[in-house]
């Protein structure tokens, strides 16, 4: 179990408890939390479910999976900190993970 | 104006699969997909990745899925609309009447939506100027290359579709690619070949840029380009090209009466009807208790939604249940012969 915080454009500030094994994008789906529209379900195909990495958390999470760069390509404005939260596996060591949502998934 | 029993909204697995159930209990249908080619997400998001949970087929790739559907649907003659995105549905009297972005017209009493999370749209420019010039200087798609001809263009993208064109009229016009990292993604011979003329002075090439702003009064006239450290170029351009892929856009579903939670289409789950008569959807885009976003559901939901379909084209006739492994009349619309 970790809380996640998700900050969404606008500011506000989304704290939940995530199971340990689910993606950061189910956090983020399953509890309703606006902005993450995850068209392909989590097949790392789509670039819908971006988020920014807070800058010290970025290189704590496991690192990126080939293809998951490719597919950031796609995303709308990424940056250095940007992620899938497809690919981010929630698990203990991730209690306190803050990310960033876009104004836009594209 | 086309007349059809059923007409099918998207030529992903499900829409194929339907088709099939429609032709199977007789009853004629035609395909409608906004994409350029049949396959949907298959084809387009993950035709090379290996899919695990079709029943009897321990293992396809999307490419092999969608081409095994077609091969199935081969004895039917089904008409498809490809490069065609339906934008009106409407009633009148007992049919529906369904008009696309080009045009067409069909009037059929069943509409199936096996439309998936939407119809694919190009990704577009952050930069909200960019609206203002689209379709005349800023385009995500080419159709004439011509006008291009001694222009400066710029291209943003990484992938195949970037690398090509970057490639292709670098031999008649002034050439930006922009790139927001220094990897690119498409097919290495290409990716060399831009390399290589790139070193010539025929490319300009700017990695880790991205677009920040686009000048222009009536047309565009020059565009800011980015990079990670806020550094900023100004590159006067005729032309904006983005080719960063496609997205899914509920788009004009969304207009049509239907009641729509989380871009899904609530349905009953007995004919997979909307709270619209003879409207069913099917596949991801539908949603009831229970739904999962399987391909296999999809077959099951679309050959339920074939059946009901029967009611509203044959009003007179009454459906009979066959097996495919005992029926004369299906082996016959199969072209197979019976025993």
């Amino acid at each position: 179990m970790a809380k996640i915080t998700y900050i969404t454009h606008d500011n506000h500030n989304h704290t939940i408890e995530v199971q340990n094994g689910l993606s950061v994008m189910e956090g983020a789906v399953q509890n309703d939390i606006p902005g993450i529209d995850a068209d392909c379900g989590g097949g790392m195909a789509c670039a819908t479910c971006h988020v920014y990495v807070k800058d010290e958390w970025f290189d704590k999470i496991p690192a990126k999976e080939d293809g998951e760069e490719d597919m950031l390509d796609m995303a709308f404005e990424p940056k250095k900190n940007s992620r899938l939260s497809c690919q981010i596996i929630v698990s203990d060591e991730l209690n306190g993970l803050t990310v960033h949502i876009p104004s836009k998934q594209g | 104006m086309n007349k059809t029993d059923a007409l099918i909204i998207g030529a992903g697995p499900t829409g194929l699969f339907t088709a099939h159930q429609l032709k199977l209990i007789g009853l004629d249908c035609e395909i409608v997909d906004n994409l350029d080619k049949i396959g949907g997400q298959c084809i387009e998001l993950y035709p090379d990745k290996p899919i695990y949970d079709i029943p009897a087929v321990p293992e396809c790739t999307g490419e092999e899925l969608t081409n095994n559907l077609i091969n199935q649907i081969k004895p039917f003659d089904i008409k498809f609309h490809l490069s065609e995105r339906v934008d009106e549905v409407k009633k009148e009297g007992d049919n529906w009447i369904v008009k696309t972005n080009n045009g067409k017209t069909f009037s059929t009493p069943n509409v199936i939506i096996a439309g998936g999370v939407g119809s694919f749209e190009p990704r577009k420019f952050p930069v909200k100027e960019c609206e203002k010039f689209e379709n005349k200087s800023v385009l995500y798609s080419i159709k004439d290359k011509s006008i291009f001809k001694d222009k400066t263009v710029t291209i943003f993208g990484g992938g195949d579709s970037a690398l090509d064109w970057a490639v292709e009229l670098s031999k008649n016009s002034q050439v930006n690619l922009v790139h927001r990292r220094d990897d690119f993604r498409g097919a290495q011979a290409t990716v060399d070949k831009v390399n290589e003329l790139a070193k010539d002075g025929k490319i300009n090439l700017f990695t880790k840029y991205q677009i920040s702003s686009v000048k222009g009064e009536y047309k565009l006239e020059s565009l800011d380009i980015k990079n990670d450290d806020k550094e900023i170029k100004t590159l006067k351009t005729d032309y904006a090209l983005g080719f960063f892929g496609l997205i899914m856009q509920l788009g004009p579903i969304a207009n049509w009466g239907l009641n729509i939670d989380k871009k899904t289409i609530e349905v009953d789950t007995e004919k997979f009807e909307t709270n619209q008569k003879g409207i069913y959807a099917v596949g991801d885009i539908c949603s009831y208790p229970g739904k999962l976003k399987l391909i296999l559901s999809g077959f099951h939901e679309g050959a339920l939604a074939a059946r009901a379909c029967f009611k509203l084209a044959r009003p007179n006739e009454k459906y009979r249940f066959e097996f495919t492994t005992s029926s004369k009349t299906i082996k016959d619309r199969l072209g197979v012969k019976s025993d």
